[in-house]
């Protein structure tokens, strides 16, 4: 299977240069059959990285160690759907499980757009190819997946143990789905500068792209924090990681895109910015990518160090030289259609939200970049972790939490003092009132005052849209508040889906604002004894600790530390505290031991046990207990997010008229130039 | 050839694959229900049937390390083992590591020497470089770190105003130019604008 891996491998990179080859030189323009060709090799560059996909996944289920990448991910023991799984567990099956999803999202492109958009096709091919011909191309030099070792091992050295979660298994695919779309609109932002229609046609053709793209970013990132939470052990779920800043910088240029792509639609400006942001966009998910491969940055999250960093060093500086380039060639195409015509209305609110959006990227990528910079001017090495990253980035969140409750507020074109003060007046209040309240809750932490006054400017915001929308169709259509309420959202899809989308912000920032509040303590027991713990919300905790058993399981052999949890004096239950020795099948440990957490979780706080390690081989335990406040809230905050998301790109809701009327003007403008041409 | 897996098993190792997420913390109880019985220590501070599984062996809690301003100390320290984190979530973290317990004795000693949390921090810039701190000193060539954002996000948004401001007044001065006279609208037509516009307002 592996020679039939690296044929179908070769193969899918031959039928890609062709593709790409074709694609730029413009002769598919003479040549029907050429054009069809390129589109084509997109279908069977898919059909050859599938196939290069299953021979890797027949290697991983058959245990062939003689393989390097099975032996060094799976063992005998490993549960069936980590080694499934472990097809991305590592560098070179993740950069094949890389190339295989861009390719079924070329292919998926090439597939799904409507024919009227036909024009942009053989350049989109000829992109996407580019992409994946690179990915490709990185695992037969550098990191092959289906390289064989000089002996067969008997068994595998197995998955790590961090690994061995369910967080994991979702989690870097969501991830990758993430990085890997943003290169569908990418292709089509190159396509419609390649061809010169730069009207607001590919902006609707990759509508949904950048939707799915966006909600992916989104989701992976969320079980990313989740998987930290759940499985590393120290307490919290963001720790301004460089691999964490790596997902977070495409994100935070993707949604500022989103935004300002309305201004595009309904306005025909910020044409340029909106190509720079979406080339920016890509080019970070390449950054990204640079990043968790090169080892260039220290990162728990790293792959082991090698020289694939090199590669995608070259093709992120040949990808940013080539795409400013072009981007610069058609500047005097991207004229504006009209001018702002006030500095109070929903373009200028956007202008400024987008350039917090990509002030934060920015400041993200600055503290990544800093040690390396540092390093260079000064010749010292420094650390840049959380402390840096909170002191610069939470007041322009802040500021950015305070722009996503005035940014509805304010009328597009213009708005009138009157239209302000009607507008402003009950999310001014409610944001007043929860100040208020915290201030007499005795809450005296700045930050988190001003995250949560903010969060009851922004939900009154909310709220007030979706109150007013619903009156206006209780009294046009008579219908009850339930059917209105469902009816306004269906209707329009875009804008309260957005708003859901905000709601989930606004969860995020509230329930990151708790941990300001959590508790912890460490504590040495032998069974029997007790330590109590409080909570910010007043309650009482008392961990008993009652033993520790030891016993094997499929692939590791566990060590349960147990703790009897009594809340305000009345028993709450058993929770167990685990450190796992895996081993392969032959009893040989793998890797060093590792912990599993203890979780209760509710809607205030999560209780969270953690069993460091015993007192000289006997039941004395050494525990770390925290009191978490308000985390249940940062994953319900994900599931908002993603359901407003899926909301806003659910099918039906299509480009505005205004965008769609400025379509076929720019199609006529083309249609009378080839004409005289 | 027993490793190859036969298609009923490679069948079945794909339908698990594909069991809903939840279903997996689901099985893997129900699994660790089965696995044997427990092996417990023995009496009350019984001696554990395999203490080298459980990792390294651990001191009994000094009470300093419930000790806020030792804690906050040494989140501002970097552990020195390449983990990215600090001493303080490393060493109740990371258990394998050996460098944050020994960096936590340091901070201890020094803390009993009656040093402040500034000479603390201090002593180990000294003694391991300015790497030791979780974040750069605001001072040098740091602050172009601490600054740059916050002065670039500032900058762009006085330039953007500006320009803003200098569009605005050149759309008003067009519209005053090329605008047909104005006829003044009544209130009543007013009020029916207004309310059509919020029925209709995008």
């Amino acid at each position: 299977m592996t020679l039939l891996g690296q044929f179908a491998l070769w193969a899918a990179f031959l039928l890609g240069l062709w593709c790409v080859t074709i694609a730029f030189s413009g002769r598919w323009r003479r040549r029907p059959e050429l054009s069809q060709s390129v589109i084509r090799s997109v279908y069977a560059v898919c059909g050859c990285l599938l196939v290069a996909s299953v021979a890797l996944w027949k290697g991983l289920i058959s245990h062939d160690f003689n393989i390097e990448y099975v032996a060094a991910y799976t063992s005998r023991n490993l549960p069936s759907y980590y080694i499934f799984t472990a097809f991305w567990a590592g560098q070179k099956g993740s950069l094949l499980f890389w190339a295989v999803v861009l390719s079924i999202f070329a292919a998926a492109a090439q597939l799904l757009t409507s024919r009227r958009y036909a024009y942009l096709m053989p350049y989109v091919a000829g992109v996407t190819s580019a992409v994946v011909v690179f990915f490709v191309g990185v695992m037969l030099f550098a990191a092959d997946p289906f390289e064989r070792l000089g002996f067969t091992p008997e068994d595998g050295r197995g998955l790590n143990p961090q690994l061995q979660n369910v967080g994991m298994v979702i989690h870097p695919p969501m991830l990758y789905l993430g990085y890997i779309s943003i290169t569908i609109p990418f292709a089509f932002a190159v396509a419609a500068l390649l061809s010169r229609r730069l009207d607001t046609g590919w902006i609707h053709a990759i509508r949904k792209w950048t939707l799915v793209s966006w909600l992916f970013l989104s989701i992976g990132i969320t079980l990313g924090m989740w998987w930290a939470y759940v499985e590393l052990g120290w307490g919290g779920y963001w720790a301004w990681d460089p691999v964490e800043n790596a997902s977070f910088l495409p994100w935070l240029t993707m949604t500022a895109f989103l935004h300002s792509v309305m201004i595009q639609e309904k306005r025909g400006m910020l044409k340029r910015w909106n190509l720079g942001l979406i080339i920016g966009t890509f080019l970070l998910s390449i950054f990204g990518t640079f990043i968790t491969r090169s080892g260039v940055i220290a990162s728990v999250h790293s792959f082991t160090q090698s020289n694939v960093g090199y590669f995608f060093l070259a093709f992120l500086v040949v990808g940013a030289i080539l795409s400013f380039t072009l981007l610069y060639t058609r500047w005097s195409l991207l004229e504006a259609e009209v001018q702002l015509e006030s500095m109070v209305s929903r373009e200028a609110a956007f202008l400024f939200n987008n350039l917090l959006f990509v002030g934060i990227a920015f400041s993200v990528l600055w503290g990544t970049l800093f040690p390396i910079l540092s390093e260079l001017v000064k010749g010292t090495k420094i650390t840049v972790g959380p402390p840096f990253f909170n002191r610069v980035n939470v007041p322009l969140g802040l500021l950015l939490l305070a722009l996503t409750g005035v940014g509805p507020l304010i009328a597009w074109r213009k708005a009138s003092t009157a239209n302000l003060k009607r507008q402003f007046i009950v999310p001014a209040a409610s944001g007043v009132l929860t100040l208020v309240a915290l201030l007499a809750l005795g809450i005296r932490d700045l930050y988190a005052i001003m995250a949560l006054a903010l969060a009851g400017f922004v939900a009154g915001t909310i709220m007030q849209e979706f109150y007013r929308g619903v009156r206006a169709r209780r009294r046009m259509h008579g219908e009850s508040t339930p059917v209105a309420l469902v009816h306004l959202i269906g209707r329009n899809r875009r804008r309260y889906g957005g708003y859901i989308v905000h709601a989930g912000i606004l969860i995020y920032f509230v329930a990151f604002a708790g941990m300001a509040f959590k508790r912890e303590r460490e504590a040495t027991l032998k069974p029997g004894q007790s330590v109590e713990l409080s909570s910010p919300f007043g309650h009482t905790y008392r961990f008993t600790h009652v033993g520790i058993s030891q016993y094997e399981a499929l692939n590791r052999i566990v060590s349960a530390a147990t703790v009897e949890v009594a809340k305000n004096g009345r028993r709450a239950g058993l929770m167990s505290s685990e450190k796992r020795q895996h081993v392969d099948s032959f009893k040989r440990p793998t890797f060093e031991p590792s912990t599993e957490v203890a979780i209760r979780s509710n809607l205030q706080e999560d209780v969270y046990i953690v069993f460091a390690g015993a007192v000289n081989g006997t039941e004395e335990a050494v525990y770390r207990f925290n009191v978490n406040p308000l985390v249940w809230w940062v994953w319900f905050g994900g599931l908002v997010l993603a359901l407003g998301g899926l909301i806003t790109m659910w099918p039906g809701g299509g480009p505005l008229a205004v965008s769609t009327r400025r379509v076929q003007a720019g199609y006529e403008a083309a249609l009378v130039g080839a004409a005289k041409e | 050839m027993n490793d190859i897996l036969s298609r009923r098993g490679f069948l079945r190792s794909s339908a698990l694959s594909l069991i809903p997420l939840q279903a997996f913390d689901v099985v893997q109880s129900l699994a660790r229900g089965q696995q044997g019985d427990s092996l417990a220590g023995r009496g009350a501070t019984g001696t554990l049937r395999d203490p080298s599984v459980i990792g390294r062996p651990r001191r009994p809690t000094d009470p300093k390390e419930n000790d806020r301003e030792i804690q906050a100390i040494e989140q501002q320290l970097a552990c020195n083992c390449g983990c990215t984190l600090d001493v303080f979530t490393c060493r109740t973290t990371d258990f394998t590591c050996t460098y944050s317990p020994e960096l936590h004795r340091e901070v201890l000693a020094l803390r009993d020497d009656g040093k402040t949390a500034r000479e603390i921090l201090d002593t180990f810039v000294a003694k391991y470089g300015e790497k030791a701190l979780m974040a750069p000193k605001p001072q040098g060539f740091n602050l172009w770190g601490y600054l740059l954002p916050g002065v670039a996000v500032g900058g762009a948004a006085v330039i953007l105003a500006a320009v803003l401001r200098r569009r605005e007044a050149a759309t008003t001065n067009a519209t005053a130019e090329s605008s047909p006279p104005q006829v003044a609208a009544s209130p009543e037509e007013l009020e029916r604008l207004r309310h059509a516009l919020e029925e209709v307002k995008d």
